[in-house]
């Protein structure tokens, strides 16, 4: 049962085969099995899971479920805040904080009927790439417990790829849903920028921050943002629009579709097994009457170095909030100043220090426009490229990451770890929707991921393509042996 | 390059006590990190508006409507330290 999408437990539910709560018990106890060696979750709220599934069995029963994710099992990332369970943000400032309410996406979710597991590890503040940077413990990829499981997203990731949560929810702000799902070999979403309200989602870098679900399959995946999209009077950044019928959409195929290639994508020195398998999987969409064009994104290749410093600027403004007074860990000083110097000396991380130092140096007097401005002005660059592209192509198709999962300890210096997001940055400065899905596997067997980007606000055709993809191929079969 | 006293600058700015030693790595990793950042200046914005945001909405208006908000209890609720009804800080102004 355990690697079974959510929209077949549902249907086992409507059936009468299968109920909630023996759903929900069995992925309690395979997490109490299995996650000591993994270490996908943070916390595991199993009394209020198994309330909410008792419930959702209770409608079930009744003839009434709530929808498509009624009794769906899932896991949140510890960003997403949740009333009366800690949200952590994998830090230790945030040890203890118990937040008063749920987030917009959370509320929804719950409105779904969906039951909630518990919430899943991330780097600290989800600063990385590689979920070996929380503060509490790394998250292992269940592929290969040697490796990372991606990150910063990585605890949801290898929650769904390991059985222990049927989909998740994460945040993308630089590749934190895509690259985890590529290393996990499952499928994973970052929506248009404004498409998912971020009220309640602990802030990273806010003009980036996206929130989106992993899933077994593309079908999951259009359930699952289906149920979180559209807009939020509490957050003004969301999006106004009509979320589209993704369902209905799904199985319209490719034929007929001009699919992009960017040059900028497929580089010299590029791991040979990940070209392998995204030329692969570019002939399988031709071979499904996808027309296939060559695009040129220049500005690609600085792209990563605009991203170093837009993100740390808004984060070391977004961080400043953790003072010691509100909430939070306190550390005594002798007066004030030290008293929050000392408190976030102890409560920060190295990896969240040096990018709020980074940040603090990029907005500060006679630093901005050198730094902070002309990123904006790049940023700006790899929009119009993007619009330019998208003018004429329909969806843009390239690979998730320049290489597969790597070893724990194996990206010490942090440059080499911020490479990992060279092909899923560009999305976050222009806004576009992504999905990473799963194309095949190394020689020492390790997932590769397939990117497809689309327009603003055109999930639906980039969740067609995948859909497409995935029923045309059998990756989706394969699954890694936790036992 | 940054030197010495910028680092310890930016990190009085942030609010970061850092140690003799964090300093001084701080002071390498951020030359390290701002070298290859460096790289935009290669890259020609004559001209190029900056995009802050990639999403074109501007001053998002709502109607100013009054509504049920937390109680003081629960947004004291995580507070590390706390008077009654208020946050506890320690002495801000000397006597």
């Amino acid at each position: 049962m355990m690697h079974r999408p959510i929209h077949e437990l549902t249907d086992a539910y409507r059936r009468g085969d299968l109920t909630p709560t023996a759903a929900a018990e069995s992925y309690l106890a395979r997490i109490a099995a299995l996650d000591q060696r993994v270490g996908a979750y943070l916390t595991v709220v199993r009394d209020d899971a198994l309330a909410a599934a008792v419930e959702s069995e209770r409608r079930w029963r009744a003839g009434t479920p709530l929808g498509p994710l009624d009794g769906a099992p899932l896991a949140l990332k510890d960003v997403l805040c949740t009333r009366g369970v800690r949200t952590t943000c994998g830090s230790k400032i945030l040890e203890k904080f118990v937040p008063p309410y749920d987030a917009t996406v959370v509320e929804r979710l719950r409105a779904a009927g969906a039951v909630v597991l518990g919430k899943t590890n991330l780097d600290e503040f989800a600063m990385g790439s590689s979920t070996e940077h929380s503060a509490f413990h790394p998250t292992r990829n269940p592929w290969d417990l040697t490796r990372v499981p991606g990150g910063s997203s990585g605890g949801s990731s290898a929650a769904v790829a390991g059985g222990l949560a049927a989909g998740a929810f994460g945040t993308d702000t630089g590749g934190s849903i895509r690259q985890p799902a590529a290393f996990c070999g499952v499928v994973g979403m970052k929506p248009t920028y404004g498409r998912v309200s971020r009220y309640g989602v602990i802030a990273l870098a806010s003009s980036l921050d996206q929130v989106g679900p992993f899933a077994q399959d593309v079908e999951d995946t259009a359930l699952l943002l289906a149920a979180i999209a559209g807009h939020d009077r509490r957050d003004s950044t969301s999006i106004a629009a009509p979320v589209p019928d993704y369902m209905a959409e799904l199985s319209k195929g490719v034929e007929g579709l001009t699919l992009g290639l960017p040059d900028e994508y497929f580089i010299d020195g590029m791991d040979p097994e990940i070209e392998r398998a995204v030329r692969e999987a570019i002939e399988v969409l031709r071979g499904l009457g996808a027309r296939i064009e060559r695009v040129s994104l220049p500005t690609t290749r600085h792209a990563l170095a605009a991203y170093y410093i837009i993100l740390p600027a808004e984060a070391s403004s977004n961080l400043a909030r953790y003072d010691g007074v509100k909430y939070g860990l306190r550390v005594a000083g002798r007066d004030l100043i030290d008293m929050e110097s000392r408190t976030r000396a102890a409560g920060f991380g190295a990896e969240v220090k040096r990018r709020i130092m980074l940040g603090t140096y990029a907005l500060s007097a006679g630093y901005y426009d050198a730094y902070y401005g002309k990123a904006q002005s790049v940023r700006t660059l790899v929009r119009r490229e993007f619009a330019a592209a998208f003018a004429k192509v329909d969806l843009i198709v390239a690979p998730t990451t320049p290489n597969v999962a790597f070893r724990h300890g194996e990206k010490e210096d942090p440059l080499s770890m911020y490479l990992n997001d060279v092909f899923t940055i560009p999305g976050n400065l222009s806004g576009i929707p992504g999905v990473s899905v799963p194309c095949g596997f190394s020689g020492a067997g390790l997932p590769i991921g397939l990117q497809i980007l689309g327009r603003p606000l055109d999930e639906a055709r980039v969740l067609r393509a995948a859909y497409a993809y995935e029923k045309a191929t059998a990756w989706r079969t394969r699954q890694p042996e936790l036992v | 390059m940054i030197d010495r006293k910028d680092v310890e600058h930016v990190a009085r700015l942030t609010r970061l006590h850092l140690t003799e030693a964090e300093l001084e790595r701080m002071r390498e990793q951020l030359n390290s990190i701002l070298a290859h950042l460096d790289t935009l200046r290669l890259v020609d914005t004559t001209g190029v508006e900056p995009t802050s945001h990639a999403v074109d909405v501007v001053n998002v208006m709502r109607e100013d409507v009054e509504e049920p908000c937390f109680s003081q209890d629960a947004m004291l609720a995580n507070a590390p330290d706390r008077s009654g009804e208020l946050f506890r800080v320690p002495r801000i102004i000397e006597e």
